[in-house]
């Protein structure tokens, strides 16, 4: 991929509450139909940084523009063209799959068809149940799902993987890269570095509310071992979680 | 680009996820439905039967003679004949009976009977209103054939709308009803939304605040007037609830019923901000429905009440709901006839959003 557009600009942002500094002075830009990733441990700054350009918090101070909006004065258009997936969001109760997709799509003024979108995310089976009754898997591809139905320039994972299982979660990386490859820029958030390296064309490292590195995964590699350093235990050609997967198999099953 | 956004299409979807999940919550339907109901069940049952006197007739007494007969042509007055002296006064010093009469022959002529009549304390009430009869069929007895000397009393009924009990009950039940929707309903609801980031998800699309709290009182108030109007039907067709115009008056409650929900969520909307978790909820909103429920008319007249509790009494919005409904409702009054109760109930709603602006939280 050549040389890209940025679609996002985050410029010196700074989210400070009463007491603490959640970000102090974060500086990034995402390209136009990549898979960003933001890494880093809990308490960082990763989920703030996100909601603010999400236009959900206000920012201290700094400069953020998606797809040439700013957040500032163009939060309801910014809305219109991303999706969002919010760590531990709930859904309206009592209501099935296909229900509260006819619900997102009201809210977002557009017409879809709700089992084409669950469909999309491999959950037909499930129409007519409950979101609560979906399985942690399945929970995360229906949030996935409610963030498509704009077909959106941006959709944005907080922690999409957390507490899935193995297949889930490789069944999960498939249908991200699915929706890049579809034209949409994705920005995610992880706690697995084995997720990012795979899935991420560009990563940025937040500590302490400061990005202390961003390149791609294999760059940020080959700097490290450049420097020299060595794993303690040299590298198998498979790891446990290879291991794992090829004796319980492939497929993600649901329960 | 696209069609612009519309607001109004996302209000009515929020409507209708809403209203489908109401419909689908057990609670919603047993506050909204089933308690009004059953009460008006109870009472639809119990009512209609007015005063009774227990008059126990005493072991021994004499049963064939005018006295006992014209008793028993009296619908008021109760006989009871067969319990014997020792039933007779337990139940007299615990109230369950009224007064115990024994009627004997004279031996000695005239006046050809004597009647024995002994009252209770545990029932004064009672005792007067037979005294009173009493005093009544001995007169027309003993002057049977006899030409009054100073007057003589012509008596002639008008005849009214029969008020039945349910004529009172429901309007009462009605407004318990719409208070309790709106108010466990809408705090309960919010809260829940709020705690489990439904609100936040909606958030990150388009949606306006305005939207989503219109969209859920579009929700409660339709779901509070067709169990309003369920209840009416129920009333009228089972119980004889009058319904003077029909329709008309219908129509006129549903109109104060959607006013009273209305005002009834902004005490929710309030509960829900103040909440500081689940279990908060119910304490805070029955602090806000007991006293409306027990005080304002919905089950006794507030007339009833001692003089002092009376000013409270008015000062509550769900008086006046229950107030304007009656009126509405037995006395065929329009909407324009109880402006006074509507203005009340505006004028709360007023001070109670004023309320609800300031605590209410989003997240």
């Amino acid at each position: 991929m050549d040389k890209r557009n940025a679609i996002i600009s985050v410029k010196d942002l700074v989210k400070t509450y009463d007491d603490f500094t959640a970000v102090q002075g974060i500086s990034f830009e995402v390209y136009e139909h990549e898979i960003f990733g933001l890494l880093g441990p809990n308490g960082a700054g990763k989920t703030t940084t996100l909601e603010i350009i999400e236009t959900l918090r206000e920012k201290t101070s700094g400069e953020i523009t998606v797809n040439g909006l700013s957040v500032d004065k163009d939060a309801g258009q910014i809305k219109q063209i991303i999706g969002v997936q919010l760590q531990a969001a709930g859904y309206y109760p009592s209501l099935n799959l296909v229900e509260l997709m006819e619900l997102f799509s009201g809210l977002y003024g557009v017409d879809i068809k709700p089992m084409e979108m669950l469909e999309k995310v491999n959950l037909q089976d499930k129409a007519k149940a409950k979101y609560k009754a979906l399985s942690g898997g399945q929970k995360q591809r229906f949030s996935i799902a409610t963030t498509l139905i704009n077909s959106p320039k941006i959709i944005f994972l907080d922690e999409p993987t957390t507490g899935l299982d193995p297949q889930a979660r490789r069944n999960l990386w498939d249908l991200i890269t699915e929706i890049r490859n579809g034209g949409t820029t994705v920005v995610i958030t992880t706690h697995y570095m084995d997720e990012a390296e795979q899935l991420c064309d560009r990563v940025a490292f937040v500590e302490h509310g400061k990005v202390i590195a961003l390149d791609s995964p294999d760059n940020l590699i080959d700097n490290l071992v450049s420097s020299g350093f060595e794993r303690k235990k040299e590298v198998k050609k498979a790891n446990l979680e290879d291991v794992f997967i090829h004796l319980t198999g492939q497929q993600w099953r649901e329960g | 680009m696209k069609k612009p956004y519309s607001n109004t299409k996302a209000t009515l979807a929020l409507a209708k996820a809403s209203f489908r999940s109401i419909m689908r919550s057990p609670s919603a339907v047993v506050f909204t439905l089933a308690f009004p109901l059953i009460f008006i069940l109870v009472f639809g049952f119990l009512g209609g039967g007015g005063v009774k006197v227990d008059l126990a007739i005493a072991p021994g007494s004499d049963v064939q003679n005018p006295i006992i007969g014209a008793l028993e042509k009296i619908a008021v007055v109760r006989l009871v004949k067969d319990q014997n002296a020792a039933e007779v006064k337990t139940n007299l010093e615990k109230g369950h009976l009224d007064a115990v009469i024994s009627v004997q022959k004279n031996p000695a002529g005239l006046p050809a009977f004597i009647a024995d009549v002994k009252y209770t304390s545990a029932s004064m009430d009672k005792g007067n209103i037979l005294k009173s009869i009493l005093n009544n069929l001995l007169y027309s007895l003993n002057t049977q054939n006899v030409k009054p000397t100073v007057a003589q009393i012509k008596e002639s009924t008008v005849t009214g709308r029969i008020y039945r009990t349910i004529d009172f009950i429901l309007p009462g039940q009605l407004g318990f009803s719409l208070l309790s929707t709106g108010v466990f309903g809408t705090a309960f609801v919010f809260f829940s939304l709020r705690q489990t980031l439904v609100i936040k998800r909606f958030f990150a699309t388009p949606v306006k605040r305005s939207s989503i709290v219109i969209g859920e009182g579009l929700a409660r108030i339709g779901f509070a007037l067709i169990g309003a109007l369920f209840i009416i039907l129920v009333g009228h067709f089972f119980f004889h609830f009058t319904l003077i115009h029909g329709t008309i008056t219908v129509l006129n409650m549903l109109v104060l019923a959607a006013i009273g929900v209305i005002v009834f969520m902004g005490f929710g909307f309030v509960v829900s901000g103040l909440a500081k978790s689940e279990s908060t909820i119910p304490p805070i909103s029955n602090i806000i429905t007991l006293p409306q429920f027990l005080l304002s008319g919905t089950f006794f007249s507030i007339n009833a009440f001692p003089s002092w509790l009376q000013p409270i009494s008015r000062a509550l919005p769900l008086t006046y709901l229950n107030d304007a409904m009656r009126k509405v409702a037995f006395e065929g009054a329009g909407l324009w006839d109880v402006k006074h109760q509507i203005l009340i109930m505006l004028i709360w709603g007023l001070g109670i959003y004023a309320v609800a602006v300031k605590v209410f939280k989003w997240e």
